[in-house]
């Protein structure tokens, strides 16, 4: 079976997703330099995933689709620009999220932050998906996309550790 | 290059520099209003298809004006932008540097201060040169309008060279002219078929 990150791309691809402005990670390494590898993509990095939104946010509306990449500790910068930009003016922004936080987390403020990602998606009322399982994932994110661009909404997608193996403590834990 | 300083650029009034932008434009070039008095002064001046006015999201309208010029890499695309709004998200102007949008202009509206709060100065008082910002980040077109015929010349060479272009324009104390009607969904489809991306039969 295919990595995670090749499925994803393929995905992309299908639904004509080309403008990728991504704050990097770890864990979306294979994803970032896959798409970099590809001409079909415009992939550049950005200062604050607040802009990253911006940039997707303007290009939807003048045709050009696009997904931001993050992870958690990003997410949780954008609370007020999703509000006011995607949610209100109805924009299919679509974002990627590499879940840090969880599963054998070693960063304290990374587990702190990862929970306020779910109660934040939920009070925005923002239509996301946990991706789990390879199996599972092309058709996540690829109805996540259509739905998405047929109602006009944002969408997150959160690549769990399952998925992906997430980031594993560099050190080992001393007594 | 232009070499007025930060401290020899005439203040102006927006409204008037807005009409003035707006008179320029005949190619549907995309106009991105930044939050607050940037974009009810652009609504008040006209409401064009090509206008996209910003409601929340400080500090974006670069980002989203960048998307615009990276979608549509024939269309002359302009950001207005406060300077409050641009201190909130200063490391755009290095992302634009890098990506290096031909067809972008960037115009800076600096009062020096929170206008539509109450007037509070900026953390910028100090003496922040938004030019020299923009020229540190990699802009290399980047100016201070001297004065009102100074900021036309500097539109008209912005539509008719390739940027990015920057210009820095410091605004005297004058309020906006009127308000834009808060109504995102609407602006957005307006915005959409004013790129010609939308075509719908629901237009009545």
């Amino acid at each position: 079976m295919q990595p995670w990150h090749e499925i994803v791309v393929e995905q992309l691809k299908a639904n004509e997703i080309r403008l990728i402005p991504y704050v990097p990670d770890n864990v979306l390494k294979p994803l970032i330099n896959a798409i970099h590898a590809d001409p079909f993509f415009t992939a550049f990095t950005t200062a604050r995933e607040e802009e990253a939104i911006g940039i997707v946010c303007g290009a939807v509306m003048a045709g050009m689709r696009g997904m931001a990449l993050m992870q958690t500790s990003g997410f949780a910068t954008l609370a007020n620009v999703l509000a006011s930009l995607p949610c209100a003016f109805q924009i299919p922004a679509l974002m990627m999220i590499s879940e840090r936080g969880t599963l054998g987390e070693f960063n304290i403020g990374q587990a702190a932050v990862w929970r306020t990602m779910r109660p934040t998606l939920e009070a925005l009322a923002m239509e996301h998906h946990v991706i789990t399982r390879l199996d599972e994932c092309g058709f996540i994110v690829d109805r996540t996309i259509r739905q998405a661009l047929s109602t006009q909404q944002p969408a997150a997608l959160i690549l769990s550790p399952l998925l992906t193996g997430g980031k594993a403590n560099p050190v080992k834990v001393g007594g | 290059m232009s070499v007025t300083t930060a401290h020899n650029a005439k203040r102006m009034y927006r409204f008037d520099l807005t009409k003035r932008l707006v008179a320029k434009l005949h190619r549907d070039e995309a106009v991105i209003g930044g939050i607050g008095h940037s974009n009810f002064d652009l609504f008040t001046a006209g409401h064009r298809p090509q206008n996209f006015y910003m409601l929340g999201s400080m500090g974006l309208a670069i980002p989203i004006a960048l998307g615009v010029a990276i979608a549509q890499p024939q269309r002359k695309v302009f950001a207005l932008e406060g300077d409050g709004s641009l201190l909130m998200q200063l490391g755009c102007l290095s992302t634009v540097a890098t990506q290096a949008p031909k067809n972008l202009i960037i115009l800076v509206m600096d009062n020096g201060t929170y206008q539509i709060t109450g007037g509070q100065v900026t953390p910028a008082a100090g003496g922040t040169d938004f030019v020299a910002v923009a020229r540190g980040c990699g802009l290399t077109s980047a100016a201070w309008a001297a004065d009102e015929a100074d900021f036309e010349r500097l539109v008209e060479q912005g539509l008719a060279t390739d940027g990015p272009h920057l210009i820095g324009l410091k605004l005297d104390e004058q309020g906006p002219a009127g308000q834009t009607e808060r109504d995102p969904a609407q602006i957005r489809d307006r915005f959409m078929r004013g790129m010609g991306v939308k075509k719908s039969k629901l237009v009545t």
